[in-house]
């Protein structure tokens, strides 16, 4: 039977489903210390006197650190290939304090309660200095977020101005942009906001460590970056990366957040400093305040149309705000041009320039979709407003302007667009939506307003040129294979769809792979699982090591057989002798290989790509909107996704419905505030709203698939690119309703109802 | 102070401190099924039975479950694999943390509500958050697991 593009059950579904003791805080050793960190309650300060006397009286109590007990290397907990993007711009403890809730010590004891108590038994004497919450305001603001001397940046291009609050700045441009908007007939300029949202992925931040039987430093942890996590850790304590190692459990959901290392430092300095065992989980709020969000940005979209819909130039500002460190900062910001720019294959010209920015809010990182989910929404919205101007339908604007198969991307690297059927993606999603029906807006008759919305999105697969993922494939006495996988299953199911893939070529049951992963002392290299790398990445080595490792199993079966690979073939089960009949079964020369009259049988393969291909999708929605209330329920949402070969239609399908769902909590709900001086107050699931099973409507999802020749299988990414749509469309579906344009997300019935009674006092 | 709790059906008596929340307890007595994933009871990750009835595990002292029944998922692993099997063939396990709570509370409604409408599904469980699937597959998997069962009860 054939696996790729099936419905496979996941490998590790039972032990999930039963509840079985597979993650972090599952398997913590029981003499561990249990670690706590003092946080700052300001959000900018400088620590003059820190006693830690009366803390260190408490039973259990083992240590307290502070700035005065830490290494002082500045390091980046950003989980990138190095050298790194990211500035070297923090300390593991800091004098300091860049945003409320910076580490001001950290506590190891006996049991939580007594670390607790000592927390509350630090004394910190704080000057507390004015804070730049207000991140449009950053540059050349007299408040310096990074003013001292050892900040570093390691590759120079990200033009970082630290002492004007800039830890990026840059764009790119193609065409002639002033000549296009002067021959436009209709120009549209428009402004929007989007908020620092937080993954609530529902395993927080958890690692613990100790010292293995090789004097090792071993951490556990639920990261997406085990490899690396090795590095950042070795930076952060100035240890040799030889002497760390970093396993990987089963992780409860990442999207992102664990692309930085967020908890690794803590306990692996505790365990250094008192040669224990330490244990860290962070709490909600902890991951709330201090984990590693998106990046807050404001968007400003010049975009210029003929007057019968040739959409011509696009004009694109974006500032994004780094908070406090420049985690994922300078990277992130690129995909808000390249991802949405390239959506249009009409552009005669396009411009994107950006600033990334220093300020005293939480510092953000890695979320799904990074950066190409704000700037889609502010392109998506615009050219949806555009199409209202120009009084054509938005999917019809669409059809004349997107990007299609063949076309050269010039806004992203100028790749050749090999795969796409966003067209066949956008007629499929106007059949199930019912579009030419239904659009734009239906008054009911209990007077609420009913509106539909559309916009594309796109994605990458994988960094080009930059992702590596390596994978090792054996075949073992009694004929089973073990793969050994670098990449990280965070829930995805990656481990499965690996095997998938694997399974096809080597034509043997899926429960003939066993897959293991990650243990960096073991595993083979692979930067990770993120940018969407894993599937198009790493099943890019699968394939080469499958094919690699068949190929052996043929030519071996045959030698003990007596007759040349061309005179013999491999079915999976056994390799025969074409002219004779005669045949050995794979059981057999599982058990020959392993006995030392011959050569163990195993191959080894990595896998790069020099493109990025991206994966397309069409979403819309239909929203209900009550006038008196302003709330907005969602009837329905349909999806159609082109991620090239679907490797496992249920996984693939689950991640569209998951995206989806957290982009309606970014379009709706999530709203992260901060308070004048700087804390945050939505810190808790109570504040902080991510939608329930009550909020999510229907969402119907539908493949449209193109073939990816560089793809394994003809596969792309589908991981990212689903959470693309929710906002854009939603947005465009409310202002269908109420002929008004929120551009600051989230949308929530409160700025409904205040829009529709100012529309009313206008009328 | 000291407690006696039926726990997945064994009687266990043990001293516990005061201010140790059920969850902290079930976690000590080896159920790591039962997880936290918030601080404000809003998440229904800790979820267990109390005398039957889900209960949110984060948000009661141990010290209330003296003389009470307390089953975790693994009291009730059959059970909970009966349904779990038919989450994992929707792939909405996903990440898997918020699983066992979820399917505590799953169990639970299937004995209170005989034969629930979607719309008393989702309220049913609107306490129990997931972050990796959107719920949709949670809902099928739901709806085939009680088909079945309805099925087996013909027969």
């Amino acid at each position: 039977m054939s696996y790729v593009n099936a419905a496979v059950r996941k490998k590790d579904a039972v032990s999930l489903v039963s509840g079985k003791p597979v993650y972090t805080g599952d398997m913590v050793p029981q003499n561990s210390l249990m670690v706590k960190i003092l946080r700052s309650p300001h959000a900018h300060a400088m620590i003059e006197e820190i006693d830690v006397s009366r803390a260190m009286q408490v039973p259990g109590v083992v240590c307290v650190l502070t700035h005065h007990d830490v290494p002082h290397s500045r390091y980046t907990t950003a989980g990138q290939t190095y050298p790194e993007l990211s500035p070297y711009d923090k300390l593991i403890l800091d004098p300091h304090i860049r945003c409320a809730g910076d580490p001001v010590a950290i506590i190891g004891a006996e049991t939580t309660q007594a670390a607790e108590k000592a927390m509350k038994l630090i004394k910190v004497k704080y000057q507390v200095l004015p804070a730049l919450i207000d991140y449009t305001q950053a540059i050349d603001n007299p408040i310096i977020v990074h003013p001292e001397d050892d900040f570093k940046v390691l590759v120079p291009v990200i033009n970082a101005e630290p002492k004007r609050n800039i830890c990026s700045k840059g764009g790119f441009s193609f065409g002639d942009v002033e000549a296009e908007f002067a021959a436009c007939d209709v120009v549209l300029e428009q402004t929007y906001n989007t908020k620092a949202n937080n993954q609530t992925m529902m395993e927080a931040f958890a690692t613990f460590s100790y010292i293995d039987a090789f004097g090792k430093l071993t951490i556990v942890s639920s990261t997406q970056v085990p490899f690396h996590v090795r590095r950042i850790v070795a930076n952060a304590l100035e240890m040799p990366k030889s002497n760390i190692r970093v396993i990987k459990p089963r992780i409860g959901g990442g999207f992102g957040a664990k692309q930085s290392a967020v908890s690794e430092v803590f306990p692996s300095l505790v365990t250094m400093k008192t040669g224990r065992p330490a244990y860290l989980v962070f709490t909600r709020e902890e991951c709330m305040t201090n984990g590693s969000p998106r990046h807050q940005m404001q968007m400003k979209v010049k975009i210029g149309a003929t007057r019968d819909g040739h959409i011509r130039v696009i004009d694109l500002y974006a500032i994004s705000n780094a908070g406090a460190y420049g985690e994922h900062a300078p990277t992130t910001i690129g995909l808000v041009g390249h991802k949405s720019l390239s959506l249009y294959g009409s552009l005669r010209a396009a411009r994107f320039s950006y600033d990334v920015v220093y300020s005293n809010t939480m510092g953000a990182g890695a979320y799904r979709g990074y950066g190409a989910t704000q700037g889609i929404y502010a392109v998506e919205s615009a050219v949806s407003e555009l199409a209202d101007k120009l009084g054509i339908d938005p999917t019809v604007l669409r059809e004349k302007n997107m990007v299609r198969e063949g076309q050269i991307m010039q806004a992203y690297y100028n790749e050749p667009c090999n795969s796409c059927a966003l067209d066949r993606c956008l007629k499929t999603a106007k059949e199930m939506m019912h579009w030419d029906e239904k659009f734009p807006v239906r008054k009911l008759p209990n007077g609420h307003l009913h509106g539909l919305g559309v916009a594309l999105a796109m994605q990458g697969s994988g960094i080009s040129g930059v992702d590596i993922g390596a994978v090792e494939l054996r075949l073992n006495d009694d004929g089973f294979y073990t793969l050994l996988v670098g990449c990280t299953d965070m829930g995805t199911g990656c481990d499965t769809i690996l095997s998938q893939m694997a399974a096809d070529i080597l034509d043997c049951d899926i429960d003939n792979i066993a897959v293991r992963g990650v243990d960096t002392d073991q595993s083979p290299y692979d930067t990770g699982s993120y940018a969407s790398a894993t599937t198009y990445v790493t099943g890019g080595a699968v394939v080469k090591a499958a094919e690699k490792l068949r190929a052996k199993i043929l030519e071996t079966g045959a030698d003990i057989l007596g007759v040349s690979p061309e005179k013999a073939e491999f079915d999976g089960k056994q390799v025969t002798d074409t002219e004779t009949g005669k045949s050995i079964s794979l059981r057999e020369i599982g058990y020959i290989t392993c006995n030392g009259s011959r050569q163990l049988l195993s191959s080894h393969e990595s896998h790069s790509s020099k493109v990025s291909p991206p994966p397309f999708m069409v979403g819309m929605a239909e929203v209900d909107i009550d006038p008196e209330t302003g709330k907005v329920t969602l009837m329905d949402y349909v999806a159609v996704v082109d991620c090239g070969t679907v490797i496992n239609k249920n996984l693939a399908r689950v991640q569209t419905e998951g995206g989806i769902a957290q982009g309606i909590g970014m379009a709706l709900y999530e709203d992260i505030q901060y308070t004048e001086d700087g804390r945050m107050m939505n810190n808790s699931f109570l504040q902080y709203k991510i939608p329930t099973r009550l909020e999510i409507p229907p969402i119907r999802v539908e493949f449209e698939s193109s073939y990816e020749p560089t793809g394994p299988f003809g596969a792309k990414s589908i991981g990212e690119l689903v959470i693309n749509t929710p906002s854009p469309a939603i947005a465009s579906a409310i202002r269908a309703a109420t002929g008004i344009a929120f551009t600051s997300l989230p949308i929530t019935a409160e700025k409904i109802a205040m829009g529709l009674l100012h529309q009313k006092e206008h009328e | 102070m000291q407690i006696t709790v039926t726990l997945n059906g064994r009687r266990c008596t043990d001293e516990v401190a005061p201010d140790m929340t059920l969850y902290s307890y079930l976690r000590q007595k080896g159920c790591y099924s039962v997880k936290c994933g918030c601080e404000t009871s809003s998440c229904g990750l800790c979820t267990v039975h109390f005398d039957g009835k889900p209960v949110l595990s984060c948000s009661m002292l141990a010290v209330r479950a003296d003389g009470h029944s307390v089953t975790t998922l693994e009291g009730v692993e059959q059970e909970a694999l009966e349904f779990g099997k038919f989450l994992a063939d929707e792939g909405g396990e996903q990440c898997g943390f918020c699983s066992p709570g979820f399917i505590m509370n799953v169990l639970a409604m299937v004995k209170e509500l005989p034969d629930p409408t979607d719309e008393q599904i989702k309220h049913y469980l609107a306490g129990n958050l997931c972050r990796c699937t959107g719920y949709q597959s949670h809902l099928r998997a739901i709806k085939k697991y009680l088909a079945a069962k309805q099925k087996e009860a013909v027969r």
